[in-house]
């Protein structure tokens, strides 16, 4: 089924309820609740230490909260617990209906790999085995990312940062996944970098008719690419809406402050 | 020439021939016996003993003889025969603090109850050839005695500090600790585990990774609280008797480093312990040893864990020589099956590679 | 060999019961879960690590008098760690026959190479394994190797081949390809040459490996599905010297390659000694 067609489009692919986390005495996560929707581009922001990378890594499954829970409505529209589906079913689907983009693409990426064989690692992880479609399809999606497919063979190391963020995307998103973590994937990139990046993500993301949940202090990445916006501080939602509504009329003294500083900047 | 590798049964008797006469060297020297080997390598015998986890110095001093003094092998072949050898049960722990002690110092205080006892100690020798030992028939003046009436109990200096709460505490446990050399390790191993290797693991390679700690790979801000060499009571519980008996005293070292410990958002700033218990008087491994255990902690006491001696699975998978000295010497074997395959493959690839090579480099 | 190891009062096949209904145990899961690898207490051996002390426990714990065994490294029964390995166990397990020929070995032991002459049904192979994890190049922390085994994860031995083919042209590793067992375990080979790998797929011996050092025991059972891992438009290729065996004229063998003078001269001859000189004798009849 491709992502383009959801039978249950009433129905959220990722719901979060009464999530709590804490460090010590630091409540990194408190009571938070979040829902998005097939397709749709939610943007998380707020200032660093707000939680909002922890929320990134439970909803991802990749920290466990202290109370709360997660749940991811598949392909075949069956919900399932994300902290309780067992490591073997949660990589499957972090390498088939899921992905994830990191703030540094070293991270995402295998150093040590080609390009394509970067790209290409997730269509064998799904068992992929024709070398010749494998190549054909990582030099469509370098193409695809603006990296020219004569760079195939080249290794990351010798791309820019730019160039590596986009490569993590297309190795991301070579998948088709439904749904797409997505943490500061602009962050630490030069300015004119940053707005082509983005560009690039708000088509593909709207191509592909990807989900994604977006962590990010960049309160006009945010603009461009979400739908939805949440505000977090100290580990709690304050406010939540429609990103224009709550750009252009924020009601949280926080979030206000938060749009001023970006205006002032 | 290509078939003397294929050797066989000749070749191989006529080496193990060449290597007895080699062994024995010149006859007219007088051959040594394994009773000079235990009485004046001592150090060597300990450390055979130590890495062989036997002890045992007759047997070591004849490892040793045997190696022609090549230490690995004499630990290889002492491990080769402790490996055969029936168990009868487990000992008690060791109580070090009741040990008979020859040496004992502890950097961190001046003076402390039981005193600073130097020992049989190369420290403050002038490291100048002592040309005197070259000539036969040297008997040393016999050291002077110290009073009995010195001879105080010995408390130890962790104990001290542990009293005033200012050395964080170790979890106590009563399960059953594994056996390294039954059961393989898999990680994390847990201290019982690392312990038990760290206390035969070689000597050279623990001193490496201590030493790495000190320039700052891993940094613990180690002191010696205290270093203790001697002679303890082993005692074992039959389960026909069903209470303790003594089977024999050995010599073991002990060092206990006392290091930094920044306290955490749960727990007041404290020293924490590194700890190195070793067979013999092999003090350079017992403090190597409790300086890496430390590193090894780095997990646990919630630091980072980036440098090579923090690395639980890197320092145990590689600190044993016998191991290590196999696999590096099995190099030495016939690997010509492999490496036809290799030859038939780089041939294969140049082959598909020249034309397009020299194309590219035409134009 | 050691001292100690002509003394009386060894077990036999030298390893006390105890020890060898652990292995036992350890490789009747081996055999249950084929290509899984099972930790075993390894035990030290008189012969170093490196040298067979996975092989030699394997076979000491199965090997019973009425045995007949068989000893080779790179295919000869002649090398020296072959001789030295036969040797052994004719000394700790009295009445052990052995042999060199591939026919009438119960039990083979090897090094590097599976016999040219097809095994059969009760035939036990031993293999011994230096590296027994396929995927310790790319991933050299075995408490994560163990998870991608557990999960089925494989993926990156896959990137690995499809690296080899963009930068070579071909899969690279001409020894210890790894196969996947059973359709479920990714299993290093030993190093045998890739040109051996198709003689363990549906093989009716059992296969045994031993990794002495690294403390690991595993095994295909007979019948077993072992395939090499390749791309559909790249597969795998047995490699072996375009060459004649100088001694039997086999064209269809494995075979090592000699220099002869320092002009470049060379020839070939078999690896497998057993099977050339059976060709030689037949051809000389």
């Amino acid at each position: 089924m491709s992502p383009g067609d959801e039978s249950i489009l009433d129905e959220p692919i990722l719901s979060a309820r009464n999530l709590s986390l804490s460090f010590g005495d630091v409540r990194a996560l408190d009571e938070v609740a979040i829902d998005l929707w097939p397709g749709e581009v939610l943007a998380i922001v707020g200032e660093s230490g707000s939680g909002k990378s922890t929320l990134l890594r439970v909803l991802a499954g990749e920290a466990r909260p202290d109370a709360g829970a997660v749940t991811y409505r598949d392909t075949t529209g069956t919900v399932l617990d994300v902290h309780n589906m067992g490591e073997p079913a949660l990589r499957r689907l972090a390498r088939t209906e899921w992905g994830f983009v990191r703030q540094d693409a070293r991270d995402g990426l295998r150093m040590g790999v080609s390009a394509g064989g970067n790209v290409g690692e997730r269509l064998m992880a799904v068992g992929a085995r024709h070398y010749g479609d494998i190549r054909a399809e990582a030099s469509r999606w370098l193409e695809r990312v603006e990296i020219s497919p004569t760079r195939i063979d080249d290794r990351p190391g010798l791309f820019s940062g730019g160039m590596r963020q986009r490569l993590q995307i297309a190795r991301t998103l070579v998948t088709r996944p439904r749904l797409v973590f997505m943490d500061e994937p602009t962050g630490g990139l030069d300015v004119s970098v940053q707005a082509r990046l983005l560009d690039l993500i708000r088509g593909l993301v709207s191509d592909l008719g990807i989900a994604v949940v977006l962590v990010t202090h960049d309160i006009a990445a945010a603009r461009l690419l979400a739908h939805r916006l949440v505000v977090m501080r100290d580990g709690r939602v304050v406010e939540e809406g429609l990103t224009d509504r709550v750009l252009d009329d924020p009601r949280h003294p926080y979030t206000q402050l938060l749009v001023s500083s970006v205006l002032a900047a | 020439m290509y078939v003397a590798v294929k050797g066989g049964e000749a070749a191989i008797a006529n080496a193990h021939a060449w290597l007895a006469e080699e062994r024995r060297g010149d006859p007219a020297v007088p051959e040594i016996g394994t009773d000079q080997i235990g009485e004046q390598l001592t150090l060597a015998v300990d450390r055979v003993m130590a890495e062989g986890s036997c002890y045992d110095p007759g047997l070591a001093a004849l490892a040793i003889k045997q190696s022609r003094g090549d230490l690995i092998e004499a630990i290889f072949l002492l491990r080769a025969y402790r490996t055969t050898l029936p168990r009868f049960g487990a000992s008690e722990p060791l109580e070090t603090g009741a040990m008979l002690v020859r040496r004992r110092i502890s950097a961190t205080y001046k003076d402390l109850p039981g005193g600073q006892v130097l020992g049989p100690t190369f420290d403050y020798t002038h490291r100048l050839l002592d040309f005197a030992l070259a000539a036969e028939g040297h008997a040393p003046s016999p050291a002077p005695e110290a009073d009995p009436g010195e001879d105080a109990a010995c408390p130890r200096v962790t104990a001290m500090l542990a009293d005033e709460g200012l050395m964080a505490p170790e979890q106590p446990s009563d399960a059953e600790p594994g056996d390294v050399t039954r059961t393989p390790l898999t990680y994390p191993a847990g201290r019982a585990l690392r312990l038990q290797n760290l206390a035969r693991g070689d000597e050279g390679f623990l001193l490496s990774m201590a030493y790495s700690t000190q320039r700052g790979y891993g940094a613990n801000h180690p002191f010696v609280g205290e270093i203790r060499q001697g002679e303890v009571t082993v005692e074992i519980v039959p389960p026909e008797l069903g209470f303790a008996i003594e089977i024999g005293d050995i010599n073991v070292t002990e060092c206990q480093m006392v290091n930094q410990f920044n306290g955490s958002r749960t727990e007041p700033p404290q020293f924490t312990r590194g700890y190195g218990l070793v067979l013999g008087r092999t003090e350079r491994r017992a403090m190597s040893m409790a300086l890496v255990d430390r590193a090894l902690r780095a997990e646990e006491l919630g630091e980072e864990v980036v440098a090579p001696a923090q690395n639980e699975e890197f320092v145990l998978s590689h600190s044993d020589n016998v191991e290590a000295t196999g696999f590096l010497e099995h190099l030495k074997l016939p690997h010509y099956v492999d490496f036809q395959s290799e030859l038939e493959i780089v041939r294969a690839m140049r082959a598909a590679a020249t034309p397009q090579a020299m194309r590219e480099a035409a134009e | 060999m050691s001292a100690a190891m002509q003394n009386e009062g060894y077990n036999f096949a030298y390893l006390d019961e105890g020890t060898k209904r652990m292995i036992r145990r350890a490789l009747l899961k081996a055999v249950a879960v084929p290509g899984c690898q099972i930790p075993f207490g390894s035990r030290e051996m008189p012969l170093p690590y490196g040298w067979g002390t996975g092989g030699i426990q394997v076979t000491a714990s199965i090997v019973g008098p009425e045995d007949v065994l068989k000893v080779i490294d790179q295919g000869a029964d002649d090398t020296t760690n072959a001789v030295s390995i036969r040797r052994f166990f004719a000394r700790v397990a009295p009445g052990l026959r052995t042999t060199e020929r591939t026919v009438e070995a119960s039990i083979i032991q090897t090094r590097h190479r599976i016999p040219e002459t097809p095994l059969r049904e009760g035939q036990v192979m031993v293999y011994q394994v230096p590296q027994p994890e396929p995927l310790y190049k790319l991933e050299p922390r075995r408490a994560e190797t163990k998870r991608l085994h557990a999960l089925a994860d494989y993926g990156l031995m896959q990137v690995k081949l499809y690296e080899d083919i963009a930068r070579h042209g071909r899969v690279g590793s001409s020894y210890d390809h790894p196969v996947m067992v059973g359709g479920r375990y990714l299993m290093a080979p030993s190093p045998i040459p890739s040109f051996d790998n198709p003689k363990m797929h549906m093989s009716p011996a059992l296969q045994l490996f031993g990794a002495g050092r690294e403390r690991r025991l595993y095994a295909v059972p007979p019948y077993t599905d072992v395939r090499s891992l390749d791309f559909e438009d790249h597969p795998f290729v047995p490699l072996r010297a375009n060459g004649t065996c100088a001694l039997c004229g086999a064209r269809d063998t494995y075979l090592d390659e000699m220099v002869t003078d320092d002009r470049g001269g060379r020839l070939f001859v078999c690896s497998d000694t057993d099977h050339c000189g059976t060709k030689q004798a037949e051809a000389a009849a």
